[in-house]
């Protein structure tokens, strides 16, 4: 085969990717307090405990008020900024996206770092607050390129032909560009949630004595007895990327068929 | 065309309407008025300005000044939602998410009557315009004269006073788009609704309207019916941007008894009536003449008219016309004549003799 050596260094490379991942399902159901083989015997055991933790609990519940409120937060300024630059020309148009990409390069450690410094001389206090408006910034730019895409491939005339129906300014966004965008709404909400789902620098930096599920992890890897819980948590944060990833690619489809639009990638 | 039962109540009126986009000029000193009723068209070249002109009717355009009137009222502060206009995009811009019955029945939310009446007045429509039974498809499932269909409906299920189109038949292939240009003609003597149509094919312009307004570069250059236009054009630049004409250098020799003297080019000295004479482009004075005003004269055919001789230098045949390049004897100038192939009638061939038939009064002199 012509292509063999390029074959090998696929399997390779998709094996070294994935192969960690899948096993920490393999230790979260494994007895043995020690992650290494040969395996020990099947248990629940460590599901039940980080059921039963209650930092855990609290990190999570963090995590997922940070996420959902970053998600929300970012896509709402997202959908401003992309409508304007798809729609609209105007002075300075160019630097003022640029200055909104920016977070895409800055090294997060930057953020964080200055927003700590900023936060405190102005004297306010850290909790998941301060995260949130963190997670923000850097979530923004990825939700305005999900949704830039979208604005720009919806034909102007849609917006204009409701308004002349009658239909007020809001109510065409309402009945006709929301319907369109819609998926890729959902799209980038679900990318804001995971980025700020597993974001640690920022939140380490910014959430005072609040836990995030990144920093309790983090914390707790240097307790080799907690491991095996932290793998129980893994295992239980991959299915649920996997079963969000799939809801999503299934609206975005969905949405495609819908409006007989042209399927351009996706998630899967 | 309706001409004989107009009435001349004024629809739409442009009162020395400017338009700039920052330092451009695009639409400079409109001022021309619509008849109730009438099919209107706005005719020229690309980037002329007629979009702009029926986006400002629409309202989705604000102008720089002057003022544009529907219906005697200002449109100044009236929105486009509010206007009682309405349009059928290039685009068509059917809502894809939407049904072709929901499509046409969008502009209805706000109307009092019950679901029912509308869901009447929605199946009237799109009878129609020919598209019974179509309601529960999907928008985007059409085919182009389909969406075509469905925007007009869109629009035309409001009863607009005005009906704007902005190149409708574009996106159509020839045979349907003469099919829609027939179904146009028939809605719009039906409904008897004021239609302002933009295009830039002449033909379809001089096929479909009542009157016409030829643009140039933000300027209004002639707005007049369809065969005065073609017979009367007022510029050489409108003249050649409508149908074909034949373009020959002439000198004014001078005036005598209400009549003009003039030395053509080709053809020889002639005399004109004032009323043949057209402003021209500031360049030298020439004659203009359409291709089927002069006919080449068979065998040994006598005519009345004047005459002149040639060598044919091309032939083009279309099946019911014969297009006919003729160099003039005695000037390096062809012209274009043509001929409908009447039965009998033979079909000349490149390098033969041809004696040209022409009248004074055929011809347009532009200076
Ligand atoms: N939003 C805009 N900003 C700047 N210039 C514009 C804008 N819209 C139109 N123009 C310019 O105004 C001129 C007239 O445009 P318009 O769209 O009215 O032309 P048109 O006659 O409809 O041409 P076409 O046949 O190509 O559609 C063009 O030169 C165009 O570039
Ligand atoms: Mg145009």
């Amino acid at each position: 085969m012509k292509f063999s050596g390029l074959r090998t260094y696929a399997v390779l490379y998709l094996l070294f990717l994935y192969a960690p991942i899948v096993l920490l399902p393999v230790f979260a159901f494994n007895s043995g307090t020690v992650v290494s083989f040969p395996l020990q015997g099947f248990t629940t055991d460590w599901f039940a405990q980080m059921a039963a933790n209650t930092t855990l609990r609290r990190a999570l519940t963090n995590s997922l008020i940070i996420g959902g409120s970053a998600a929300v937060l970012s896509t709402v300024l997202a959908m401003f900024a992309a409508r304007a630059s798809a729609r609209y020309r105007f002075r300075g148009k160019a630097p003022v996206m640029g200055f909104i990409m920016l977070p895409l390069v800055l090294p997060e450690i930057m953020i964080g770092g200055s927003l700590l410094i900023v936060l405190l001389a102005m004297g306010v206090k850290l909790s998941i607050l301060t995260v949130i408006l963190g997670h923000v910034l850097i979530a923004t730019p990825y939700a305005i390129t999900i949704l830039s895409t979208a604005f720009s491939s919806l034909d102007p005339s849609l917006e204009e032909a409701a308004y002349d129906l009658g239909e007020t300014k809001w109510s065409t966004f309402r009945r006709v560009t929301l319907p369109l965008v819609l998926p890729a709404i959902i799209s980038s909400m679900l990318i804001s949630f995971t980025i700020s789902m597993d974001e640690f620098i920022i939140a380490f930096f910014l959430a005072g004595n609040e836990p995030t599920l990144p920093t309790y992890i983090y914390s707790q890897l240097r307790f080799p007895k907690a491991i095996p819980v932290i793998l129980a948590l893994g295992t239980c944060l991959v299915v649920a990327s996997i079963a969000l990833l799939t809801l999503a690619e299934y609206i975005r489809r969905r949405g495609l068929a819908k409006t007989g639009a042209k399927d351009s990638g996706g998630f899967l | 065309m309706n001409k004989s039962n107009l009435d001349e109540k004024q629809m739409i009126e442009f009162r020395d309407v400017q338009k700039y986009y920052g330092d451009y000029h695009a639409l400079r000193g409109i001022s021309a008025s619509i008849r109730e009723g009438e099919f209107f068209s706005l005719l020229g070249p690309s980037g002329c300005g007629k979009t702009t002109l029926l986006r400002t009717i629409a309202g989705f355009e604000d102008i720089s000044s002057g003022a544009v009137l529907i219906d005697q009222g200002d449109m100044r502060d009236v929105p486009a939602n509010k206007r009682p206009t309405n349009m059928v995009f290039q685009s068509y811009a059917i809502f894809p998410h939407l049904t072709v019955a929901e499509n046409v029945a969008f502009g209805l939310r706000r109307d009092p009557r019950t679901k029912a009446e509308k869901q009447k007045l929605v199946d009237e429509t799109l009878a129609m315009v020919g598209l019974s039974g179509y309601g529960t498809r999907a928008a985007h499932a059409l085919s182009g004269g389909q969406r075509q269909r469905v925007a007009l409906a869109r629009a035309l299920i409001l009863k607009p006073k005005v009906l704007l189109l902005d190149e409708p038949m574009s996106a159509l292939d020839r045979k349907i788009r003469e099919q829609m240009q027939v179904e146009l003609i028939k809605l719009q003597r039906e409904l008897g609704i004021t239609f302002v149509l933009v295009t830039h094919d002449q033909e379809e312009a001089l096929v479909m309207s009542d009157r016409i307004a030829v643009m140039f570069e933000g300027e209004i250059a002639q707005l007049d019916d369809p065969e005065e236009l073609y017979r009367r054009p007022k510029s050489r630049r409108v003249a050649e941007f409508i149908g074909e004409m034949n373009f020959l250098p002439t000198d004014v020799i001078g005036e005598s008894q209400g009549k003009i003297q003039i030395e053509v080019a080709g053809l020889g000295r002639a005399q004109i009536e004032p009323g043949q004479v057209s402003a021209g482009m500031g360049a030298e004075p020439a004659v203009g003449f359409r291709p089927e005003t002069m006919t080449i004269l068979l065998d040994e055919a006598a005519t009345q008219d004047r005459e002149a001789a040639g060598t044919i230098a091309e032939v083009v045949y279309y099946g019911d016309m014969t297009y006919y390049d003729v160099r003039l004897d005695g000037v390096e100038r062809t012209v274009r004549l043509s001929m409908r192939n009447l039965f009998g009638r033979p079909v000349l061939e490149v390098g033969m003799r041809a004696r040209i038939a022409w009248s004074e009064g055929a011809l347009i002199l532009f200076r």
